[in-house]
């Protein structure tokens, strides 16, 4: 654990530098296995606006968790449910009303873009309250038994026939079933651009990038601009969240974490406490799922299976839960080698070896095999569904973390309550060190200090 | 007087326990709305004792599957969410066998090892079922339970094991991590489609009042496998030192092992029972509905946890009964609400009881 911390110290700029050459080795290898996949530079720069979005949604969401489970010690496994319940709110209120004969089935209020941001937002915090009122005062396993059933009860219900459509304020709107609901209002960047009155500007910028995207720059352009909101989003939600962890009620938080009973025992509302922290979260769920979908031009119901929050929960596993880097970098080295990592892969191998047929199924994949000891049709099949296999690989992951680095990458870091600096001199530190094998008794002196000489607190 | 006293003592209730009284009016009202329904000829008897037929059989499935999630969520501590994909395991390595035993001859073996993946083979075409291919079906059931068995001692030998003295929800996330790796690499093997497993059984139709209620072959040999494993567990728990053991297990773990109780071995015991029941539960379920795809087991875990907890964990009396009652909620409640909510439901009810009773209808009745 010290090592880590010991790198994250002699970081240039501690945290925030460890997270900058995370994310410029990420980009390093995504643009390297541009080259080798022989992209142009349009190929390029649409891969690395789609590893960014990735990198800010994951972020975004391990961030939210990390409030939940990092700083309140709520095992919460129902993530996707608060975003579904933000994206849905967020069309119903922001799309266009209904007209006859258009493309979509079923209309919206017509109220700006931000108007349903905020109602999903909090739509995902009161649907939040509503779960956390009767699970908070059982076990942590029944919480996660409640939010992940409850999860599934909103995916069932923005399935259902019945909430395909219905009458609101007298116009025709619904949330379009299992065939999905087309988000047919003003893409999100205009309608940011148009709200500060830069639209016309953004145009231009965008013609102006015809010198090195000479074709149909828009698409691109657009791609990179959403991908830098995001990481705006994240520093927004890390700012946010240090700034709460930081706080008297932070503070309160982690001493839930840590002990319930005793935080009680000092008089303080635990439950409220959790409520408030929960809803918080939520809402922060809410908003990255309507930065996720937002985008898309459609969403569906079956997007939001129970494992894209494990997604999120492995990212934050890998990054460290309690630490808002260790979220940040998370949420990062999983959409770079686990999400997106395995479908690069598969693109070049298919690039490097073209034109070989997979067989189509696993008995045609493993015959040869065992027959006549030919493992390549075993292996074409493997790389052919490598978008299964990706899972298992995850799985494996997660394991192999619980076993070997339950802490994570960042995990476990001293959280000082105090505001001023209880950092001791260096030479202490070094004594505590050396002085321990013992991972336990390191995490009293040793790791408080490193964190602190890094330059940037974390929490 | 009498009067008054009922009344105030009424009073009493509606304070002390407000959830109660608002579930207790809820449910007069649903009952209200269905015999209203059945007076009007709006609903049928006949219907009802159709969906409370199919909820009893459903009900089945997740009380012997609920079994092995209580014992080791009582003994272990930890909420195991890789049951689910047990029950996927069991149900294909014992259809594997089935479809290999009866369409031996008739079709690729390769094909049929693998359950027909990509519509190679059908096992309508092959005309499985209990008694059209008897020895097919049981051979089936017991390479379910086997391989399952084998299946989840190897997975706490590898996996679970090393990291047994952490605490439960470091288990229960490594248990996420043995659910996504093995739900995915069964997909992997056999495939993403859904295939229909059984031809048609034989049934028989039994009149009710204003129509008939059919009830075939499989149901009758879900019932009869089922009721016959409870009992067997049953029996073993209450009648040999296992069941004693399993019980001051639950209890203390520290104190058992000072007491001389060999844990590991009770551990042992506990998946080898837990784990057969979970996959003959998941062959079962597959013979029942006829149709089988690698996500069966994980749809079907989060209604077998809630009446793990309905039922109170440990209890295995508990999990038979909050499977009966999940399952009749689960079926039963497309009489009220549309179908498409019926899962939601049976969430719902799992909740209320979480409110009501949080421990569970047999609470501190651990193991047996």
């Amino acid at each position: 654990m010290s090592v880590r911390d010991d790198i994250a110290a002699r970081m240039p700029g501690g945290d925030a530098g460890l997270i900058l050459a995370v994310l410029a080795t990420a980009y390093l290898l995504y643009v390297l296995a541009g080259v080798v996949l022989g992209y142009d530079l349009r190929g390029q720069l649409n891969s690395l606006a789609t590893l960014t979005f990735y990198i800010g949604v994951f972020a975004m969401l391990s961030l939210a968790l990390n409030l939940h489970w990092g700083y309140t010690g709520l095992f919460n496994i129902g993530i996707v449910g608060f975003m579904a319940v933000g994206v849905y709110v967020m069309a119903l209120v922001s799309k266009p009303t209904f007209v006859a004969g258009g493309a979509a089935q079923v209309g919206g209020l017509g109220l700006p873009l931000w108007v349903g941001i905020i109602a999903g937002m909090v739509a995902a915090a009161v649907l939040g309250f509503v779960v956390a009122l009767p699970a908070l005062r059982l076990r942590a396993d029944y919480l996660a038994i409640v939010t992940i059933a409850m999860s599934e009860i909103v995916r069932f219900s923005f399935l259902s026939g019945d909430l395909q459509q219905f009458q609101l304020f007298g116009s025709k709107v619904g949330f379009g079933g299992g065939s999905g609901l087309i988000l047919d209002f003003v893409p999100p960047l205009e309608a940011l651009f148009q709200s500060v009155g830069l639209w016309g500007v953004y145009l231009g910028f965008v013609d102006a990038t015809k010198v090195i995207v000479p074709t149909n720059p828009k698409p691109v352009v657009d791609g990179l601009v959403y991908g830098l909101l995001l990481l705006t989003f994240v520093t927004v939600f890390f700012w946010l969240l240090k700034r709460t962890g930081e706080s008297p009620f932070g503070r309160v938080l982690k001493a839930i974490r840590e002990d319930e009973d005793v935080a009680n025992a000092l008089g303080k509302d635990t439950d409220r406490f959790k409520i408030k922290s929960f809803m918080l979260g939520c809402a922060l769920m809410g908003l990255a799922g309507i930065l996720w979908l937002m985008p898309q031009g459609a969403v569906t119901p079956n997007f939001f299976r129970p494992r894209v929050t494990f997604f999120v929960w492995i990212a934050l596993i890998i990054g460290g839960a309690g630490s808002n880097t260790g979220s940040v970098l998370g949420g990062a080295t999983f959409a770079a080698l686990l999400y997106q990592g395995p479908r690069y892969f598969q693109n070049l191998v298919t690039t490097v070896l073209p034109n070989l047929d997979s067989p189509p199924g696993f008995g045609q994949a493993i015959g040869p095999l065992i027959s006549q000891l030919d493992p390549v049709p075993f292996l074409l099949y493997t790389i052919d569904s490598i978008r299964q296999l990706q899972l298992v690989v995850m799985g494996l992951v997660l394991i192999w973390l619980m076993h070997n680095r339950p802490e994570g990458l960042l995990g476990h870091r001293k959280e000082t309550a105090s505001v001023i600096s209880l950092s001791r001199p260096k030479a202490a530190a070094a004594a505590t060190d050396g002085g321990s094998a013992d991972g336990d008794v390191q995490t009293d002196g040793g790791v408080d200090v490193a964190d602190n000489n890094g330059g940037v607190d974390d929490e | 007087m009498g009067i008054a006293e009922t009344y105030s003592r009424g009073r009493e209730f509606a304070i002390e326990r407000p959830f109660a009284l608002v579930l207790g009016v809820i449910a007069a009202y649903l009952l209200g709305d269905l015999l209203l329904g059945l007076a009007t000829g709006q609903t049928q008897f006949a219907d009802i004792g159709s969906l409370a037929w199919d909820g009893l059989m459903r009900g089945l499935v997740i009380g012997l599957a609920g079994i092995g999630l209580s014992m080791t969520y009582s003994i272990l501590n930890f909420a195991n969410f890789s049951h689910g994909d047990y029950i996927t395991a069991g149900a294909f390595s014992g259809w594997s066998t089935t479809y290999l035993l009866a369409g031996l001859g008739r079709a690729d073996i390769g094909a049929l090892m693998l359950v027909g993946a990509g519509g190679s083979v059908y096992g309508g075409t092959l005309g499985i079922g209990m008694l059209s291919t008897p020895l097919a079906v049981i051979a089936g059931i017991v390479v379910a339970g086997g391989f399952t068995i084998l299946l989840s001692l190897a997975v706490d030998r590898t996996i679970f094991k090393p990291i047994r003295d952490e605490g439960g929800i470091t288990l229960l996330i490594t248990s996420i991590g043995v659910a996504f790796a093995l739900r995915y690499l069964m997909q992997f093997v056999f495939g993403s489609d859904v295939r229909g497993t059984t031809a048609q059984p034989p049934s028989v139709g039994l009149y009710l009042v204003d129509g008939t209620v059919f009830i075939d072959a499989h149901d009758i040999t879900l019932l009869v496998i089922a009721s016959g494993l409870m009992l067997g567990v049953h029996l073993l728990l209450q009648r040999t030192k296992l069941g004693k053991a399993m019980r001051a297990m639950a209890d203390n773990e520290d104190l058992a092992r000072i007491t001389g109780i060999p844990t590991e071995r009770v551990v042992r015991s506990t998946w080898i029972i837990g784990g057969g029941l979970t996959g003959i539960a998941g062959y079962m379920f597959i013979l029942w509905k006829g149709t089988l795809g690698f996500n069966d087991g994980w749809l079907l875990l989060l209604l077998i946890f809630a009446a793990v907890i309905l039922g109170g964990i440990g209890s295995i009396y508990g999990a038979i009964t909050g499977g009966l009652v999940i399952g009749l909620t689960a079926s039963m409640s497309v009489l009220w609400i549309p179908s498409a909510f019926a899962r939601a439901a049976a969430f719902v009810v799992m909740i209320v009881i979480l409110l009501v009773k949080p421990s569970g209808l047999f609470s501190g009745r651990s193991t047996a």
